[in-house]
């Protein structure tokens, strides 16, 4: 696979995903109005609704992530070295100079995130600069741009936005379904069938959307990424050596959640792997760190 | 079918093919041209740092005539260059006369303390840094639009239209005997 089919392919996605939206809420709202007695005028509010959301996951998502990572933005003063970093990537890579975003955290991670190259954001923690040499600060960021370059950021962006609403909506139907149980209330059987039946077609869907994140955000993308950024920086230990700081840095970066997580270069939760957070391990769309160092160094 | 549709079918088709191996050589050109704008800004901000750089090394270090004097051919050859290879020649001189402008800082240590020349050398190291990677995609797009034409359908269309290969960004033969660094 190359550039070029790798970014119709994320656009075709993209729609792709958008149609499934639309579709999946619609019927939910549908299901909702039928139990309720309403039906089709139901469906009519499903289809602006979600039409809605999906005209907004793809404008405002990068702002949603932005703010959901708590990132601020920074201009060339606050850090020079950082900015022109990317400049001169920039100017290699052939693309406009993105915003630059820092999350203060001191655990080492980055994502890209926007619509296309001519509205994308790079954004790093805090723990990169401190703890990445300036050659590897420079394969971090050529990793990132590669995928702004290749319109993944599009598609993750709205992948994050849409995917993890139904996501967040199932986790929520789901824990109705575990909690509410207990304190029934006989005025509200109606209202409880009808989340349940929600919650029961949820909870079937939840694998089957994590099987679309998976497909969407296909682990063949970080390897691409990879390595058209060791081409822009012709060097491909850098971004190898930092990978391996990555992989030994054992410090989880809390402002991520289940839908932010496949955005970051490496997952940002550690692996910290317990029966609590099955639903993590359901979403980890990461290749294995080590298989991607092992790759970078035989280039 | 009738020969005569096969016939049009393959007419079209044909004019179909010359005409997106056209654009696609037309668009590598003008992504070509866009490239090298890109490395000009920077040779440029190059041109421009010069002076200022002069002036703070002759405050300090008034002898080293013949460096200076180096350093400013440089500059007046490349903001005289006009092709792309002489621009990649004189470009690699001036690199070469900066290099041991800023060399013979070591024999200086007010001219290495002074804050004016650190900032100044700061900013040319970046420049430099910038002009790699504007050669660097100078140099892939330049690759790329030369490959579409030697290669067998694009070659013909090429020759036919009078497209011609382009120039790599590259100081060939002249980039060894330059860098001579004297201290």
């Amino acid at each position: 696979m190359n550039i070029y089919s790798q970014i119709s392919a994320n656009k075709n996605k993209t729609w792709l995903i958008i149609f499934l939206f639309v579709i999946f809420i619609t019927t939910i709202v549908f299901v909702y109005g039928k139990a309720s007695g309403y039906g089709l005028s139901y469906a009519g509010i499903g289809l602006i609704i979600s039409g809605m959301m999906a005209f907004a996951s793809y404008y405002y998502s990068d702002s949603m992530i932005l703010g959901m990572s708590g990132a601020k933005q920074i201009q060339k003063k606050d850090n020079p070295t950082l900015f022109r970093t990317v400049e001169n990537l920039c100017i290699g890579a052939g693309v406009p100079m993105p915003k630059v975003y820092i999350i203060n955290d001191s655990a080492i991670n980055a994502f890209a995130t926007g619509r296309d190259p001519k509205h994308s954001v790079i954004c790093v923690t805090t723990g990169i600069l401190g703890r990445l040499n300036k050659v590897e600060l420079e394969g971090v960021i050529a990793h990132e741009l590669s995928h702004v370059r290749n319109y993944d950021i599009r598609l993750m962006a709205v992948v994050v936005i849409l995917v993890g609403l139904v996501a967040l909506l199932a986790d929520f139907f789901m824990r109705s379904l575990w909690y509410g149980g207990g304190r029934r209330r006989d005025d509200r059987g109606n209202a409880q069938g009808i989340f349940l039946l929600i919650g029961i077609v949820l909870a079937i869907l939840s694998p089957i959307i994590a099987t679309i994140i998976q497909l969407a955000v296909s682990r063949k993308r970080e390897f691409l990424a990879d390595a058209s950024g060791a081409l822009l920086t012709r060097y491909p230990e850098g971004l190898a050596s930092a990978l391996e700081k990555i992989s030994q840095d054992k410090e989880p970066l809390e402002a991520a959640n289940n839908a932010t997580a496949h955005l970051y270069i490496s997952n940002p939760f550690k692996l910290q792997s317990n029966s609590k957070h099955w639903f993590t391990n359901l979403f980890n769309t990461h290749p294995p760190i080590e298989e991607r160092i092992k790759i970078l160094r035989s280039m | 079918m009738s020969p005569t549709l096969i016939l049009i079918i393959a007419i079209v088709l044909i004019v179909l093919f010359v005409w997106s191996t056209y654009n696609a050589l037309a668009t590598g050109k003008v992504r070509i041209k866009e490239a090298f704008s890109g490395i000009d800004v920077q040779l440029k901000r190059r041109v421009d740092l010069v002076p200022n750089l002069i002036s703070t090394v002759k405050g300090y270090a008034k002898h080293e005539k013949e460096l200076l004097e180096n350093v400013t051919k440089a500059r007046s050859s490349l903001m005289n260059a006009s092709s792309t290879h002489e621009k990649a020649v004189s470009d690699n001189m001036l690199s070469s006369a900066l290099k041991s402008l800023i060399g013979i800082s070591e024999a200086y240590p007010d001219l290495k303390a002074s804050k004016n020349f650190l900032a100044l050398q700061e900013e040319l190291s970046d420049i430099e840094a910038k002009i790699a990677y504007a050669r660097q995609f100078f140099n892939t797009n330049v690759s790329g639009y030369n490959s579409t034409l030697v290669n067998f359908p694009g070659s013909v269309i090429g020759n036919l239209f009078g497209f011609k290969q382009e120039e790599f960004f590259e100081a060939a033969g002249a980039e060894r005997k330059n860098v001579e660094v004297k201290f």
